[in-house]
């Protein structure tokens, strides 16, 4: 039985309004939904021209659970996105020639190289990479909401995980910490139903991820993952708590992993008709349609969007081919730091 | 200046900087109510509060990774481990995202990571080790080892000004056996330069730790058959002292490497290598290392003798190097 509350669905555009989104706000999300998906469609090709080393990931079927937790951010707000929240990435304004280039391994990428695909972030933009250890990034985004909560500021760390990967210790650290010390922190579950060919029934054995919240003193929220105002308005009620000294909660956005775990893999242990129930609800297409019932897109203005974020796309991959490969010189550099990589304004 | 232990001036570096920057923080098991296992922090609460001294749920993982996430946000945080040993359970954060983060994603993690480690009181496998050498090979990380209780003052102080992750090993056998005079203004001990713990022009003996009072009392026999033993405390294990070492090899032209960390892959295996490719041609005899067997540290006092190197095994080691 569950425990944690199942989040309704959004309704009108009042509702959203009181959520604190107006229609600009609305078709920027979904600009920002279709930038994600557009950003890795066009990394699976550069991928299969053979110009990414390593493998590939995307996180198709998460674009409304990343970019509706992301919008309900302020700038001041930290975070440390996972290979299926490309679209905080997105959000935050990390510019997709910058995504393509770190895909390719070149210079210019906020890994610079140093390493690949989503294992970036642009700390100006309050990310912080993450490391393939899942659920790593939890204890260090606690860490922020500790410094945050030390120093009196009213900011919110936000941390990303997998429901496999809920399955560590890490994961139960975090939330035994911030739920002691009642940190402004809000654990957000990515729950695609997969771990890499892993069925949730041998990752965790509650109904939800989220019932657990109950058990660490705070709420547990489910929602639905694929409806982006769903997401944006829990993570944005969960968001305000946490600011306003109320202390962590756990977001768990239900979706599907619409492709394999990553290239390599076709997924075969999915079965059949569960992709196709999900596709019924893919994020964009959800969108699209709520948005010409509820806020009157028109074609014209669906036209401008699409083709403003294909030319994006193209401008961003030809600038990205232009970004120079690492100099293996520099391989060495780097390793410590010095006295003055402390000589910025957060570490003054 | 006032006579401190070694205990004590680990507690004065560490309110020293407390005081001067409000950045500095410490998290740890018991660091606050109750003053920390070993009595490092008592009194820190009262003086700095719950959010500066703060006890942690029994989560290693928490609290170092915990630490990093602070360090990232601007603090300078101290995480304390209970006893060195435990600091396996917090491995991951510090050797994937502490030590890489700088070379990888550009970001400094300035945290400390304070290990109580070694053996001599019967501790068993789980309380006694020095882990150091392990840490050591993980590039991105740096690790201190005092000896004395002024140096136990200046390095924790560098360590906590530094901006990467330092581990800084405190040695619980010198913890209240060892006391000297200690400055009481604020210094800084730089992280990098070994000390010439005893001069001498026959042997030189590299060691850190507690090992260097194995090594005075080795040298101090040696006196008597006419040999002169020279002492260098490496004090930091990484970075080391490569100029010091060789300098001092190249002086006495014979060399023993000590330390009480079990002898395979230990950092005295890099010490030795390092000697042997860059002052192959000075020395008159081959480097000898006197570490711990290849075992988990024993709980009973007559094997844990036989466990950690003592004084007669360092003068008998120094005696066959003294004759070849
Ligand atoms: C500690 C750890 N063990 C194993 C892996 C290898 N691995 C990478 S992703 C993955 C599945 C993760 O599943 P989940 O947490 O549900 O995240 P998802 O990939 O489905 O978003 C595994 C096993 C890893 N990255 N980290
Ligand atoms: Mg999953």
């Amino acid at each position: 039985m569950a425990i944690a509350r199942e989040a309704e669905p959004v309704g009108s555009l009042t509702e959203v309004r009181e959520a604190g989104l107006d229609r600009d706000d609305l078709l920027g999300v979904y600009r920002n939904m279709l930038i994600t998906r557009g950003v890795e469609e066009r990394g699976h090709i550069l991928y299969r021209q053979g110009k990414i080393p390593g493998s590939f990931y995307t996180g198709r079927g998460n674009e409304a659970a990343a970019v509706g937790v992301a919008t309900a951010m302020t700038s001041e707000d930290v975070g440390t996105p996972l290979h299926r929240d490309m679209g905080v990435h997105i959000v935050r304004g990390v510019e997709p020639w910058r995504i393509f280039a770190n895909y390719m391994g070149r210079v210019d990428g906020p890994a610079r190289g140093r390493d690949g695909n989503v294992h970036m972030a642009d700390e100006r933009l309050g990310m912080i990479a993450m490391v393939s250890h899942l659920p790593a990034m939890l204890p260090v985004a606690t860490g922020c909401a500790l410094a945050f909560r030390i120093r009196e500021e009213a900011r919110v760390a936000v941390g990303w995980f997998g429901e496999g990967a809920s399955a560590r210790g890490d994961a139960h650290e975090s939330m035994t910490f911030a739920g002691t010390r009642k940190l402004p922190i809000v654990f957000v579950c990515d729950n695609n139903q997969w771990a890499y060919s892993t069925p949730t029934h041998f990752e965790y054995a509650t109904e939800h991820v989220a019932d657990r919240a109950e058990a660490y003193g705070f709420e547990g929220v489910v929602v639905d993952g694929t409806d982006v105002l769903a997401v944006y308005r829990e993570a944005r009620r969960a968001i305000d708590k946490a600011r306003a000294g109320g202390g962590p909660t756990l977001l768990e956005c239900l979706t599907l992993r619409m492709e394999g775990h990553a290239v390599h893999d076709d997924a075969f242990y999915v079965p059949k008709p569960m992709f196709e129930r999900w596709a019924e609800s893919d994020p964009i297409e959800s969108f699209r349609t709520w948005l010409r019932a509820n806020a009157e897109l028109t074609d014209s203005e669906e036209d401008e969007i699409a083709a403003g974020v294909k030319k994006l796309l193209t401008s961003s991959l030809e600038r990205a081919e232009e970004s120079p490969q690492p100099d293996p010189a520099t391989l060495t550099d780097g390793v410590y730091a010095t006295p003055e990589d402390l000589d910025t304004p957060h570490h003054k | 200046m006032a006579e401190l232990t070694y205990l004590q001036a680990i507690s004065d570096g560490l309110r020293t900087e407390m005081r001067r920057d409000k950045r500095v923080f410490l998290i740890g098991e018991d660091v606050g109510v109750y003053g920390g296992a070993f009595k490092v922090s008592a009194g820190f609460q009262e003086e700095f509060g719950p959010w500066r001294v703060i006890d942690a749920p029994l989560a290693e993982t928490a609290i170092v990774g915990g630490a990093t996430g602070a360090a990232m946000m601007g603090l300078r945080p101290v995480a304390e481990m209970q006893f060195a040993d435990f600091i396996s359970c917090a491995w991951d954060h510090l050797v994937t995202i502490a030590a890489k983060q700088r070379w990888r994603a550009g970001t400094p993690v300035p945290i400390v990571v304070r290990l109580p480690s070694g053996g001599g009181f019967s501790g068993g496998p789980f309380h006694s080790q020095n882990p150091e050498s392990s840490f050591a090979h993980i590039p991105g990380l740096k690790c201190v080892c005092p000896a004395t209780p002024e140096d136990a003052k200046g390095l924790l102080i560098s360590a906590i000004e530094d901006p990467n992750p330092v581990l800084y090993f405190e040695h619980k056998h010198l913890y209240r056996r060892i006391k000297a005079e200690v400055p009481e203004e604020r210094y800084t001990t730089p992280l990098g330069k070994a000390r010439t713990h005893r001069e001498g022009s026959d042997i030189s003996v590299i060691t850190w730790g507690a090992m260097v009072y194995t090594a005075e009392e080795a040298a101090q026999q040696l006196d008597a058959d006419g040999v002169s033993v020279e002492v260098i405390d490496l004090r930091t294990v990484m970075p080391w002292d490569k100029p010091a070492v060789l300098e001092s090899a190249r002086k006495t032209s014979k060399v023993l490497v000590l330390h009480e960390d079990t002898r395979t892959g230990g950092f005295g295996a890099e010490i030795a290598a390092t000697i042997a490719e860059e002052a192959f041609e000075d020395l008159d005899a081959p480097v000898k290392r006197i570490a711990a067997p290849d075992t988990p540290v024993p709980f009973s006092p007559a094997l844990e003798k036989a466990f950690i190197p003592q004084v007669e095994d360092v003068v008998a080691g120094l005696r066959e190097l003294a004759e070849y």
